[in-house]
C-alpha cells in the first residue's frame, strides 16, 4: 500500500496578533467585547476579536458615509479602479498567507483555499477593478450612480471569497462599505483590512466590523445604509428582507440551496462521479450551491453508486493544513450538531446511511463523508439544507420526472446535469428553476459569471455585469 | 317616439380569461357603476389561474409573445373612443397604446440585452439568460388609471410572467375595459388577471401567497401598508418592486428595471472538449 | 455484481465474432468528458508526496521502469550496457532495486537475454513492425515469434490505428488475437498510440478492444510520435482496466510510455494509480513506465533522500 506521509503547509507565514479591534475609518480600533476565534480542526484559540456593538456599527457607517461623500463618491472611476487593482495584486502577493489563515480559521483544506478560494478572490478584484471606469457601458444607462453606503454581511463557508464578492463590485460602482464577517471566521477579513491599509485605500471606504448576529442586525437596520447585501441562511435572509421593508435600502440576498445533480444513463460516468464528489464534498459540503441531492436514472443507479462509494473511500479526511487533505473540519460545533441532527433524522426516517471507513481526529469538529440511499422527496435529508458532507440519493426514470423532482423544493440556487446528449442538456437546463446550471461539470465559479438564486435561494446576482446592478441606483 | 333604452354593462373581474363576478357576490358603486368587490378568495382564484397559465406563457416563443402584445396595442387603438368615453384623456390612451407597442418589441430583445456569454477563465461555454420569475402580483397606480395599469402589466408579461393585478379602486372601469381588450387579443387566459375592489382585501392575500413569486407595489400609496406588504412578501422572498413616488411621470421612458426586477438570470456552464 | 459479472463475462467473449457486436459494445461505453478527465488528472497531480512516501514511491517507480532503447543506432554493446544498468541501477548502493524490464528491438534481444538470464528482470521487445505497424500481418507475426524465440518474455505490439480510426474494429481485434497467439507464454502489451487516437473516447474504446482481444497490458505510446503518454490518457486507461476487471474478473496492466522524464512525473502517475485503481496495480506486474532518462532522475532523487544532498548527473551512469 502506498501511504502518503504528512505534508503539512507551514503556518509560520501567518503572524497573528493576540487580539484584534474593529477596522473603522482606516484604523484598527480597540473594542471591549472580546471573543475567541478558534481553529475548528483542533479547537485551539487563534486570536481574540471584538464583537461590535451598536455604537461601533454607527461609527463605521458614519465613516463610510463621510468617505462616500468626500472621497470615494467624487473620485473618478479610473482612480477607484487603480485602488482595486492594487488590492488584487496584494491579494496575489499575500495569497499563501491568506490561504493558510483561511484554512486555520475555517477548517477548509489548504488545497482548496490555495487552489480555489484565493485565485478567485484575486480574480474577482481584477474583474471589478476594470468596471470602475466603464460603468456607463454596463447597460444600466449612460450615467449610473452608486447607492451610497453598503452594509454587507457574509457567511463562514468562503470567508475571503464572499468578502471579495461583496466588496469588489460595491467599490467599483462607487459605494463605500461596512462589512461584517461571520463570527467563526473573522480573521481573513481583518488581514484584508491590513491589505486595504497597505494599498493606501482612503480611510472609511472599507470598514470591517466583526461580531455575531447582533452586530449584523445593527448594521442592516442602521438608517444610514443605502444598500444591504447578505449571503447566508434563508431564515436570516427573510428576517433581513422584513427588516428593510418600507425603507429605501436596496437588497440582494444569496441564500440556501438544495441542488439536484441529475445523472442520466448516458452520462460520462467517471466525470459524473467526480462531479458528484466535488458537488457535495467540496468545502465539507459547506456550500450553498452544493449538489446535495443526487438524482440518478434508475438504469445506471447501481453502477453510479458503486463508483461513487469507491471514490468516496479515496477521500482523505483530516488536517486542513495537510496538502493532501480533501475534506477538512466542520466549521463549528453548532454546525456539526446540525449536520448530526439531520443525518440522524435521515436514519430514523428509514434511509440507508453509508460512509467509507475513515478515522476522524479526536479533537476538533469532524464529520465523515456520508451518503443516504433509498431517499424519497419526503425525507428531511432531501428537503432541508444540511450544509455538510451529506448526500441524499434519489432515482428517477424519465427526464420529466428528473426535472419535476429537481424543482420540487423552495430553493433554486443551482443544479447539475450529466449526459452526453446535447439536446437533453438544453431541454433540462431550460426547465430547471435554478440560477446556476452546471452541465457535465459542477461547482465552477468565475468573476464574469453571474451567481444567485431563484425562489427562496434569494435575489440579485453576484458576479459579471449583472453583479453591478445591485450596487447601482437603477 | 321613445328614446332607446341603453344596455348597461356589468363590470366584473377578469380571472383565467373569464369574467366572473366576485365569489362573495359583492359589488361597490364607483364611477357611477356597480363594480365587483373582489374578496380574498377571488385573489386566491386569480393566483391559481395565473399559475396555471405560467408554464405555457413562459414557454411561448418570444416572437409569439411580442406579437400578442402588439395585438393588444391594435385592439386598444380600436377602442380608443370607448376609453375616452370612460373619462380617460385621449393622450393617455395614445400613450397606453404606445406603451404596449414599446414593450411588445422587448420580448425578443431583452434576453439579448440583459443576458449573454460570459468569458470565464477556463474551457467552458457559459451563458446567462433571463427567465420569467413566475406569478407576479401587482398593484396598479391610482392614476393614471389606464396608462398606469398598462405600465405595470406589460413589463411583467412581456418576458413570460403571468400577473394578478389589483386595479385602481377609485377608477376601475378602465381596468375592466382593458380586460375586454386583453380577452380579444389572443392573450391566453390567466396570463393577466384583474381584480377590482379594495386593496386592503386582496393585496395582503397576494403579498402573503406562497405561490406568488414577485410583488409590484407600484400603486400602494400608503407607506405603512407598503411596508407591511413587503414584510409579508419576505415570507417566500418575493421579488419586490417598491411603490412609485406620488409625483411619478408615467409618460417618461420606463427603463428596464420594471422588467428586470421580475426576471431571474440563469447561467449555464458546459465544458468544451472533444 | 457477481451475477452481472458472470453474464458479462460470457457476453464479452462473443464480441470478437462480429464487427457489429464490437462496434455496438465499444460505442456503448460511457463517454469521457475531456475537461473533466483533464481536471481530475491535474488535481491528482497536486498531491504532495514527501519523505517516507517519496522514498517508497521512488523504489517502486524504479522497479516499474521498462528501461528502453529503441534507436536505429542501437548495438549489442549499447544494449548490454543498458541491461547491466537494469540489474544494478545504482552500483554504489546495493539496496537499490532492479528495474522491471529492458525493452529493445527484436534484433537486440539475444544480447540482452545473455545479461538478464535468471535475474528476474523481464525482457521486452517491440515487435509487429514497430512503430508504424505498417507491414503484412504475417511479417508482423514472424517478428513476434522471432523475438520470443530469442528470449523476450514480453512483447509490445502496436495496434493498427488506421483500421481503428476507420472503424474497422474487427480487423484490429483479429490482429491482436493473432499476435497474442504468436506470443505463446510471453506477455502481450498492446500499444494504443494514444497520440494518434485524438480523443479520450477513442482511448477508452481502444483500451477495451485491446483487453477484449487478450492483451495482458495496454500501453499508451511508441514514443515515436509527437504526443506520448499523458496523465489524463493514463487515467482513462486505468479506468478501463478497473472496469474490465469488474466486468470479466481478469486484471490487465497499464504502461504509460514516452515523455515521462522526472521523478515528479513518475510520482504523479503512481498517485493516479493509487487513487484510481488502488494497491492491486501498484506492482511491476501491473504497472510499468516505458522510459529511458527517467531512471537517472529517480536515482538522483533517491540519493538525495538518503544523503540529504542534491546529486548531479556526473555521478550516475549514462547507459
Amino acid at each position: 500500500m502506498f501511504e502518503y506521509a504528512p505534508a503539512p503547509e507551514s503556518r509560520a507565514i501567518v503572524d497573528l496578533r493576540p487580539s484584534y479591534g474593529l477596522f473603522i475609518d482606516g484604523e484598527f480600533v480597540d473594542g471591549e467585547d472580546l471573543h475567541k476565534t478558534i481553529n475548528p480542526a483542533t479547537e485551539e484559540v487563534l486570536a481574540e476579536v471584538t464583537w461590535a456593538g451598536e455604537a461601533d456599527v454607527d461609527r463605521a457607517v458614519r465613516a463610510a458615509r463621510t468617505a462616500y461623500e468626500q472621497v470615494w463618491g467624487p473620485m473618478p472611476g479610473r482612480d477607484r479602479a487603480k485602488y482595486l487593482f492594487r488590492i488584487a495584486r496584494l491579494v496575489q502577493e499575500r495569497s499563501r498567507e491568506l490561504a493558510v489563515l483561511e484554512s486555520l480559521d475555517n477548517g477548509k483544506p489548504i488545497r482548496e483555499s490555495r487552489d480555489v478560494d484565493l485565485p478567485l478572490v484575486a480574480a474577482h478584484f481584477f474583474y471589478y477593478a476594470g468596471w470602475a471606469d466603464k460603468l456607463p457601458y454596463a447597460g444600466f444607462g449612460p450615467d449610473p450612480k452608486p447607492l451610497g453606503v453598503a452594509a454587507q454581511v457574509i457567511p463562514w463557508n468562503f470567508p475571503l471569497l464572499m468578502l471579495a464578492w461583496k466588496i469588489a463590485p460595491a467599490l467599483a460602482a462607487g459605494n463605500t462599505v461596512v462589512l461584517k464577517p461571520a463570527e467563526t471566521t473573522p480573521l481573513t477579513a481583518l488581514l484584508f483590512a491590513e491589505i486595504c491599509q497597505q494599498a493606501d485605500l482612503p480611510a472609511g471606504v472599507v470598514n470591517i466590523v466583526t461580531g455575531a448576529g447582533d452586530t449584523g442586525r445593527a448594521l442592516v437596520e442602521h438608517p444610514g445604509v443605502d444598500k444591504v447585501a447578505f449571503t447566508g441562511s434563508t431564515e436570516v435572509g427573510k428576517a433581513i428582507a422584513r427588516a428593510v421593508a418600507g425603507t429605501r435600502k436596496k437588497l440582494t440576498l444569496e441564500l440556501g440551496g438544495k441542488a439536484a445533480n441529475i445523472v442520466y444513463d448516458d452520462a460520462p460516468i467517471d466525470q459524473a462521479v467526480e462531479g458528484i464528489v466535488n458537488g457535495i464534498f467540496f468545502n465539507q459540503g459547506h456550500v450553498c450551491c452544493a449538489g446535495s441531492r443526487l438524482l440518478v436514472q434508475e438504469s445506471v443507479a447501481g453502477e453510479v453508486l458503486e463508483s461513487l462509494k469507491r471514490r468516496m473511500a479515496r477521500l482523505r479526511v483530516g488536517d486542513p493544513l495537510d496538502k493532501n487533505t480533501d475534506v477538512g473540519a466542520i466549521n463549528s460545533a453548532d454546525q456539526l450538531a446540525r449536520i448530526r441532527e439531520l443525518s440522524d433524522a435521515g436514519s430514523a426516517e428509514g434511509a440507508q446511511r453509508w460512509s467509507p471507513p475513515c478515522e476522524l481526529p479526536e479533537r476538533g469538529f469532524w464529520f465523515a463523508p456520508t451518503i443516504f440511499t433509498g431517499v424519497t422527496q419526503a425525507h428531511r435529508v432531501a428537503r432541508e439544507e444540511i450544509f455538510g458532507p451529506v448526500l441524499s440519493v434519489l432515482t428517477f426514470r424519465t427526464p420529466a420526472e428528473a426535472v419535476e423532482k429537481a424543482n420540487n423544493t423552495p430553493y433554486g440556487l443551482s443544479a447539475g446535469i450529466w449526459t452526453d446528449k446535447g439536446s437533453r442538456i438544453l431541454w433540462t437546463a431550460d426547465r430547471l428553476r435554478a440560477g446556476v446550471v452546471w452541465a457535465n461539470t459542477f461547482n465552477k465559479f468565475d468573476p464574469t459569471s453571474p451567481f444567485g438564486g431563484y425562489k427562496e435561494s434569494g435575489y440579485g446576482r453576484e458576479g459579471g455585469r449583472h453583479g453591478l446592478e445591485g450596487y447601482l441606483n437603477v | 317616439m321613445s328614446e332607446r333604452v341603453a344596455v348597461r354593462k356589468t363590470y366584473k373581474l377578469f380571472i383565467g380569461g373569464k369574467f366572473p363576478r366576485s365569489e362573495s357576490g359583492r359589488s361597490y358603486l364607483v364611477q357611477d357603476s356597480n363594480v365587483s368587490l373582489a374578496s380574498r378568495k377571488d385573489a386566491r382564484d386569480a393566483v391559481v389561474a395565473a399559475r396555471a397559465a405560467a408554464k405555457g406563457w413562459a414557454g411561448a416563443t418570444a416572437y409569439n409573445r411580442g406579437q400578442i402584445l402588439y395585438r393588444v396595442a391594435e385592439m386598444l387603438e380600436g377602442r380608443r373612443e370607448q376609453f375616452v368615453a370612460l373619462g380617460v384623456p385621449a393622450d393617455e390612451v395614445d400613450a397606453a397604446v404606445d406603451r404596449w407597442v414599446w414593450y411588445a418589441g422587448w420580448s425578443d430583445k431583452l434576453p439579448q440585452v440583459y443576458g449573454g456569454a460570459n468569458p470565464v477563465a477556463g474551457p467552458y461555454f457559459n451563458l446567462s439568460a433571463p427567465e420569467p420569475t413566475g406569478v407576479v402580483a401587482a398593484v396598479a397606480p391610482e392614476t393614471p388609471a389606464l396608462l398606469g395599469l398598462v405600465s405595470v402589466i406589460a413589463p411583467a408579461i412581456v418576458t413570460g410572467n403571468t400577473v394578478v393585478v389589483a386595479a385602481s379602486p377609485a377608477a376601475p372601469l378602465a381596468a375592466v375595459t382593458l380586460a375586454e381588450v386583453l380577452a380579444t387579443s389572443d392573450l391566453p387566459g390567466g396570463v393577466v388577471n384583474i381584480l377590482t375592489g379594495r386593496l386592503s382585501e386582496t393585496v395582503p392575500t397576494l403579498a402573503a401567497h406562497m405561490d406568488v413569486n414577485a410583488i409590484d407595489l407600484t400603486g400602494v400609496a400608503d407607506a405603512e401598508l407598503a411596508a407591511e406588504l413587503e414584510v409579508r412578501a419576505a415570507e417566500n422572498l418575493k421579488r419586490v418592486l417598491r411603490p412609485a413616488p406620488a409625483d411619478h411621470d408615467w409618460h417618461t421612458d420606463p427603463g428596464l428595471t420594471r422588467m428586470t426586477t421580475l426576471l431571474e438570470t440563469k447561467t449555464v456552464w458546459h465544458p468544451k472538449g472533444t | 455484481m457477481t451475477a452481472t459479472a458472470t453474464s458479462a463475462r460470457s457476453d464479452l467473449s462473443e464480441l470478437g465474432r462480429s464487427e457489429t457486436a464490437l462496434r455496438t459494445f465499444l460505442h456503448g461505453l460511457p463517454g469521457v468528458d475531456q475537461v473533466g478527465a483533464e481536471q481530475r488528472a491535474a488535481q491528482l497531480g497536486t498531491r504532495s508526496i514527501k519523505t517516507t512516501a517519496k522514498a517508497q514511491a521512488i523504489d517502486l517507480a524504479i522497479r516499474m521502469v521498462d528501461l528502453t532503447t529503441l534507436e536505429g543506432a542501437d548495438t549489442p554493446g549499447k544494449v548490454r550496457a543498458l541491461a547491466a544498468k537494469a540489474l544494478r541501477p545504482d552500483p554504489a548502493d546495493p539496496s537499490c532495486p532492479h528495474v522491471g524490464a529492458v525493452c529493445v528491438y527484436p534484433a537486440m534481444v539475444p544480447y540482452v537475454a545473455e545479461v538478464l538470464a535468471g535475474s528476474g528482470v523481464h525482457l521486452a521487445s517491440v515487435a509487429t513492425a514497430f512503430p508504424s505497424g505498417q507491414a503484412p500481418l504475417e511479417v508482423k507475426l514472424a517478428d513476434v515469434r522471432a523475438a520470443v524465440a530469442a528470449g523476450a518474455d514480453e512483447i509490445d505490439m502496436v495496434i493498427n490505428r488506421g483500421a481503428f480510426l476507420a472503424g474497422r474494429y474487427g480487423e484490429v481485434y483479429d490482429e491482436i488475437v493473432a499476435t497474442k497467439q504468436a506470443c505463446g507464454d510471453a506477455h502481450l502489451k498492446v500499444i494504443l498510440e494514444t497520440g494518434e487516437l485524438a480523443t479520450y473516447d477513442n482511448v477508452r474504446r481502444a483500451s477495451w478492444l485491446g483487453m477484449l482481444a487478450g492483451g495482458d497490458f495496454i500501453k499508451t505510446s511508441t514514443g515515436k510520435v509527437p504526443v506520448a503518454a499523458t496523465l489524463p490518457v493514463t487515467l482513462v486507461m486505468l479506468e478501463a482496466v478497473r472496469d474490465f476487471r469488474a466486468a470479466t474478473g481478469r486484471q490487465v496492466g497499464v504502461k504509460p510510455a514516452g515523455g515521462i522524464k522526472t521523478t515528479k512525473d513518475a510520482i504523479k502517475y503512481l498517485v493516479m494509480v493509487n487513487e484510481t485503481v488502488g494497491a492491486d496495480w501498484l506492482d511491476p506486474d501491473w504497472f510499468r513506465f516505458g522510459a529511458s532518462s527517467l531512471l537517472n532522475d529517480l536515482l538522483m532523487q533517491r540519493t538525495k533522500l538518503t544523503t540529504g544532498v542534491y546529486a548531479g548527473p556526473d555521478y550516475f551512469t549514462l547507459d
